[in-house]
């Protein structure tokens, strides 16, 4: 009777022992990346420094990202226009469209999917590229050559994606911007040059410069997360494969909370 | 001199190095024999502290190998791995010369790639594969690709993680003449790696048996035959029968 009790408790008491397990695991590979991201961060400083690991990472990871961010742009900024459009009617509002479609774009929604999409493209190339350098021995044969891995694959790639977001960002803004004008001039019967001195005029430097400095933030945690993950991948096809998915994962909830957190920190 | 003493080394319940002590003098050619999955790869990575033993010592030269300047010591080393590890976003000759355009050894572009070219000869392969990317190359031309990488920048202490498995036998034979050259001409230490007894016969100095997590018998190439040793005249002669357990 008591054992079963016991048994009984242990069963009902096994999720939060799971939950407990989880946090703890959590707060582990926490602090595991953070200790990561300041090895990184602390030998960008440092030489020696490899300029065409830097150059290609750049080509990679900005240029060749832009068709995807800039798609991702043009209708979520004439999707914004029309929603703004319908719920301004309510109130006879429709005039805020072209301020509210430049305020989204400039502040929240070009560095967030920009991100992202950046996360998806970037975040998972890099994870499968250093996790199968990995388990093919090709990190340790980097250490063998005196090289340190961590400054020359994880230093290009995290330093490129940190300064070629806030431009895939700035880019990303002109272009939802254009889409919004483009439903708006197109489809919601709005004067192409009111709406754009409308625009000009609502929007500060402010609202675009808080968008880029997210958008360079975005791009740290991205890279760092598909170097972390990749370098850290477990043993064969698997390990690069979960590797992969978990680089992609943490990148994209770290957009959010960090989303978060500059947003409080910007502008309340 | 490289010297170890007690290595241990477990891999979750794994023990697989269990109280290794070897020596290997200096310009002498040191071959590791023993079973598939004793810890022989394990027991070279060990060395470069690209493993760090569990228990035990590793000195080079009287120093231990986990103090000191890890640049200083690495740049003695070359190492070819057993699965080649060639850099696949690089071409043949940059892989090659790796070494050679970085870092303290580093020289003008032009002058590297020649002396690429001329590694890549001595491994048996043309200059018509110095552009070529490694994903292009057989998995022994890799292998040789490897082996230039590791003795390019003429390393004083190099270790061949199985050099001549996957070749021909005359690639092989090529192969063991390179090493035997590079230790009696270059002066060099090398640890080798071999299941090929003619390749063990053709390479050491020494041989150092590895079963059961320790050396089982080392001792001079030349004795290696003559032991009574159960172990190592099973392995020598690959025999199904013997105090080495295969399951079947
Ligand atoms: N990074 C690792 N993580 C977990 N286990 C490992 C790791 N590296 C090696 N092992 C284990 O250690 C044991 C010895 O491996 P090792 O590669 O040294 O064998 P080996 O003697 O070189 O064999 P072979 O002749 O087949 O190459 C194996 O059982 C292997 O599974
Ligand atoms: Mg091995």
């Amino acid at each position: 009777m008591v054992k079963s009790e016991g048994a009984l408790a242990l069963s009902i008491l096994s999720p939060v022992a799971a939950l407990g397990r989880f946090m703890l695991g959590l707060l582990a590979s926490l602090g595991r990346i953070a200790l990561f991201a300041a090895e990184v961060v602390s030998h960008m400083l440092r030489p020696p420094f490899y300029p065409r690991e830097f150059l290609h990472a750049l080509m990679q990871i900005g240029w060749f990202s832009l068709p995807v961010v800039g798609m991702t742009a043009l209708f979520t900024g004439g999707a914004l226009a029309l929603q703004i459009y319908a719920g301004g009617q309510r109130f006879s509002a429709e005039a805020v469209v072209p301020a509210i479609v430049a305020i989204g774009m400039a502040r929240e929604l070009g560095p967030v999917l920009g991100g992202l999409m950046v996360a998806a493209r970037v975040a998972s190339s890099i994870a499968a590229e250093l996790g199968t350098m990995k388990v093919t021995e090709q990190i340790d044969a980097l250490v063998t050559l005196s090289t340190n891995p961590l400054k020359y694959l994880a230093v290009p790639r995290v330093l490129a994606a940190t300064l070629a977001v806030p431009v895939l960002v700035a880019v990303g803004d002109s272009i939802g911007i254009m889409g919004g004008w483009l439903v708006g001039v197109q489809r919601l019967d709005f004067n192409s040059a009111a709406y754009i001195k409308n625009t000009v005029d609502f929007l500060e430097m402010w609202d675009v410069t808080s968008g880029l400095l997210k958008g360079a933030a975005f791009g740290f945690l991205v890279a760092l997360m598909g170097c972390y993950h990749g370098m850290n991948s477990g043993r064969g096809a698997q390990g690069v494969g979960k590797a992969t998915k978990s680089a992609v994962v943490s990148a994209s909830v770290l957009i959010f909370a960090a989303n978060y957190l500059l947003t409080e920190l910007f502008f309340s | 001199m490289i010297e170890l003493s007690g290595v241990h080394k477990t891999f979750g319940a794994n023990q697989v190095l269990c109280g290794v002590d070897l020596t290997i003098a200096k310009g002498t050619s040191m071959v590791i024999i023993g079973g598939s999955g004793t810890g022989k790869s394990v027991l070279l990575k060990c060395i470069l502290g690209l493993v760090t033993p569990d228990q035990g010592r590793i000195t080079l030269d009287g120093q231990d190998v986990t103090t000191g300047d890890r640049d200083a010591f690495l740049a003695r080393f070359g190492m070819l791995f057993q699965g080649g590890a060639l850099f696949d976003s690089l071409r043949i000759w940059e892989n090659v010369a790796f070494r050679l355009m970085r870092g303290a050894l580093k020289r003008p572009k032009a002058e590297a790639r020649e002396l690429a070219i001329e590694k890549l000869r001595r491994v048996g392969l043309g200059p018509h594969v110095a552009d070529q990317f490694p994903a292009e190359l057989s998995g022994g031309m890799q292998k040789r690709v490897s082996l230039a990488r590791a003795i390019a920048a003429e390393p004083e202490i190099i270790f061949f993680d199985e050099p001549t498995t996957g070749l021909d036998p005359i690639m092989s034979g090529v192969i063991n003449d390179l090493i035997r050259e590079i230790v009696t001409e270059m002066g060099a230490t090398a640890m080798t790696i071999t299941h090929d007894m003619s390749s063990v016969r053709a390479i050491a100095d020494n041989v150092a048996m590895l079963h059961g997590g320790k050396v089982r018998w080392t001792g001079p190439v030349t004795e290696m035959d003559a032991t009574t040793d159960p172990y190592v005249q099973q392995f020598i002669h690959g025999r199904a029968e013997g105090p080495i357990e295969s399951l079947r």
